[in-house]
């Protein structure tokens, strides 16, 4: 078993006036090997960008706060860490990309000077030595001419070309982790394709470990190896890709598949999951999917099914499909 | 035989530069649309496919006349739309409806849902007591699956799926003969994206009403639609019956619409046809083909002159030179999910 690159053990985040805090981060535990691709799949409020903000201390407190667990990355527990010396930590050992390149990125700084900035707060290389690290980031993220294009402001570039600008420059200083939090949302379907070719070019040259976050489980095929399906502030299901789309264990993952509309599908009507997401921290005791479940038993309206393995590589919380396996587990050695 | 309800001939949108004597003008116009043309039958769903910035919204806008042409004619049934007089288009908007993409902006917060969903009722005078008012209102709300006890409340006090059903309840309230749907699923969650679309095919069939449907995704409209246009750059590319574009789509544009969509499935990975850059600005379209500067297959000539939108299979039109059959495979049988 390697040694995991980081290792989030049961984050809790709140929210809120402490006398009435809202939760909505729950228990949530996943690891990441050393250059693995692991994706967080789940619905508005299911707590996956809190989650993914959480591990580089992004939360702002208040009025949020992380109230449990440990974010382990090489094995320190970045929660034990002063909050001075998170700094350090990003971008250089761990660096991040967002929905909207256009907001992350500095509209009056010329593109060359925001990622020379980058390199400049980890790495003492002289301004000379600096430019040509950046004309080799934007050429190695595919921009068209990188030295020319050095002096150009962020209007100037498309939105698939800054998301490309972003990717350089959190890769401009090596990270171990990219956390990529729904990187192609904002753009359209030809220039996603593109920036998904991208991730996995870097990923086979620099071997950077990505941390997917996105609601599209199309992104997540594409380029996890595992995937973490979150549902109202918990973990509802965690496997290795090819689990979750041939054999997922939990009714939530079972839905969700069911219910995206597909190219090849002669389905004349789409699978629907009854109700709608609940509100973050609203559910108090159960299961969270309670109340739009089809399997559901009383069970579960009163407790919280613990993560329950199916197989060695994969774990779902659901009291139901849990004794459905066990059930056939004992069939099996019976017959 | 052919009904059709809407038909636009030869339609264009020119957005001007703003700057009335500007030298610059010519160069900064935006053609937003440009010589499409089309008709859509009675009771059929015509799903309208392009990214951003290709110019859909504006020609479904342009079919309501909610902006007005500055090329080509739309017709509804048989009265010209293009140059009707004010009054007599806004009897007409009775049979004319839209459902936008965003049901957090569309609904004004101040108004409870009752007045919401009435006010297109007040508007043509269809009912004529409180009580009538409030008895169509509640059954409206029942036709879309929300309960009529929340007719008081106001939208923030509903999810994004809920909004949309109440913007769907507010456009059938008049019994229209076309509805133009703006992308009204692309704002929700997954979960409830299909309870919306199943809503729409539902209603539809009950109603028979005509359906423009517009979306950046061809998987969305892949179980609304009967007949599906794609369009790049304000022309339609390539527009036929479901079932061929799906199967056999012609244009390389529609090929690679198709072909970029990740699949949820992680075994079809990679087999991606990945366009060079991006779509060209509008202000500078370039010439010849449109496409041409993307086209993994393009040739001299489609710089030089744009093709014409031709029939290349029964009732299958695509606008390029080139155009040849491209068979998606079928999806190996799936193994199914268990419910």
């Amino acid at each position: 078993m390697t040694v995991p690159l980081l290792k989030v053990d049961n984050l809790a985040v709140e929210f809120g006036p402490k006398s009435h805090p809202i939760r909505v981060v729950d228990g949530v535990s996943f690891e990441i090997p050393p250059g693995g691709a692991v994706g967080i799949v789940g619905e508005s409020g299911s707590g996956k960008s809190i989650t993914s903000l959480s591990i580089l201390r992004l939360i702002s407190e208040p009025p949020g706060r992380i109230v449990q667990g440990r974010i382990e990355f090489n094995g320190v527990n970045l929660l034990d860490l002063p909050r001075s010396k998170m700094p350090d930590i990003r971008g250089r050992d761990i660096a991040m990309i967002f929905q909207e390149p256009m907001s992350s990125l500095n509209p009056v700084m010329k593109i060359g000077d925001q990622i020379g900035e980058a390199i400049m707060l980890h790495e003492d290389m002289s301004g000379e030595v600096r430019r040509r690290r950046v004309i080799e980031m934007l050429g190695l993220v595919g921009i068209p001419d990188p030295a020319g294009r050095l002096d150009s402001y962020p209007h100037q570039f498309s939105g698939g070309m800054r998301q490309r600008v972003m990717i350089a420059m959190a890769l401009a200083c090596n990270p171990k982790l990219l956390i990529a939090d729904e990187p192609t949302t904002a753009l359209d379907v030809t220039i996603q394709a593109q920036v998904l070719d991208l991730i996995h070019k870097l990923r086979r040259t620099l071997n950077t470990a990505v941390l997917l976050i996105s609601h599209d489980l199309g992104v997540i095929a594409d380029v996890c190896e595992r995937v973490v399906v979150m549902y109202a502030g918990r973990v509802v299901e965690e496997a290795d890709v090819r689990s979750i789309f041939r054999a997922p264990q939990h009714p939530y993952t079972r839905g969700l598949l069911q219910s995206i509309p597909r190219l090849d599908d002669d389905r004349d009507r789409l699978y629907q999951i009854p109700g709608s997401v609940p509100l973050a921290g609203s559910v108090k005791k159960g299961c969270p999917f309670y109340e739009r479940c089809s399997l559901r038993i009383d069970k579960c309206a009163e407790e919280m099914p613990p993560m329950f393995s199916f197989g060695t590589d994969q774990r779902a919380a659901c009291w139901v499909t849990a004794r459905q396996a066990d059930a056939q587990a004992k069939e099996a050695t019976l017959s | 035989m052919t009904d059709p309800i809407i038909r636009v001939e030869d339609i264009g949108k020119t957005f001007g530069s703003g700057m009335r004597f500007s030298l610059a003008k010519q160069a900064d116009e935006v053609r937003a649309v440009d010589g499409c043309s089309f008709s859509i039958n009675r009771g059929e769903t015509l799903a309208l496919v392009g990214e951003s910035g290709c110019g859909k919204s504006t020609l479904g806008r342009l079919l309501l006349r909610l902006i007005d042409p500055t090329a080509g004619r739309v017709y509804f049934e048989k009265t010209e739309l293009t140059n009707l007089p004010a009054g007599r288009m806004r009897d007409m908007r009775r049979h004319l409806q839209m459902i936008f993409q965003d049901p957090y902006g569309s609904l004004s917060p101040r108004r409870s849902i009752a007045q919401i969903i009435a006010e297109p009722l007040d508007v043509f005078g269809l009912v004529r007591s409180g009580r009538q008012r409030r008895e169509r209102v509640a059954d409206l709300m029942t036709q879309v699956g929300l309960s009529p006890t929340f007719m008081d409340r106001h939208p923030r006090q509903f999810s994004g799926g809920q909004r949309q059903r109440i913007g769907i309840a507010r456009a059938i309230a008049v019994d229209p003969s076309f509805i133009v749907a703006d992308e009204p699923v692309s704002a929700l969650d997954v979960s409830v994206q299909a309870q919306i679309i199943n809503l729409m095919q539902d209603l539809q069939r009950q109603k028979g009403f005509s359906f423009l449907f517009i979306a950046h995704d061809l998987a969305v409209v892949r179980h609304i639609a009967d007949r599906v246009a794609v369009m790049y750059l304000g022309r339609i590319v390539e527009i036929g019956p479901k079932k061929q574009i799906y199967r056999m789509p012609q244009h390389p544009y529609t090929q690679a619409l198709m072909s970029a969509a990740p699949e949820p499935d992680p075994e079809r990975k990679g087999k991606r046809i990945i366009l060079e850059g991006d779509v060209p600005s509008p202000k500078r379209v370039p010439p010849g083909c449109s496409f041409h500067t993307r086209c993994p297959i393009r040739q001299e000539i489609c710089s030089i002159e744009r093709p014409p939108l031709r029939e290349v299979a029964a009732g299958q039109l695509a606008a390029c030179h080139f155009a040849k059959p491209f068979p998606i495979p079928l999806a190996k049988a799936r193994p199914a999910i268990p419910a």
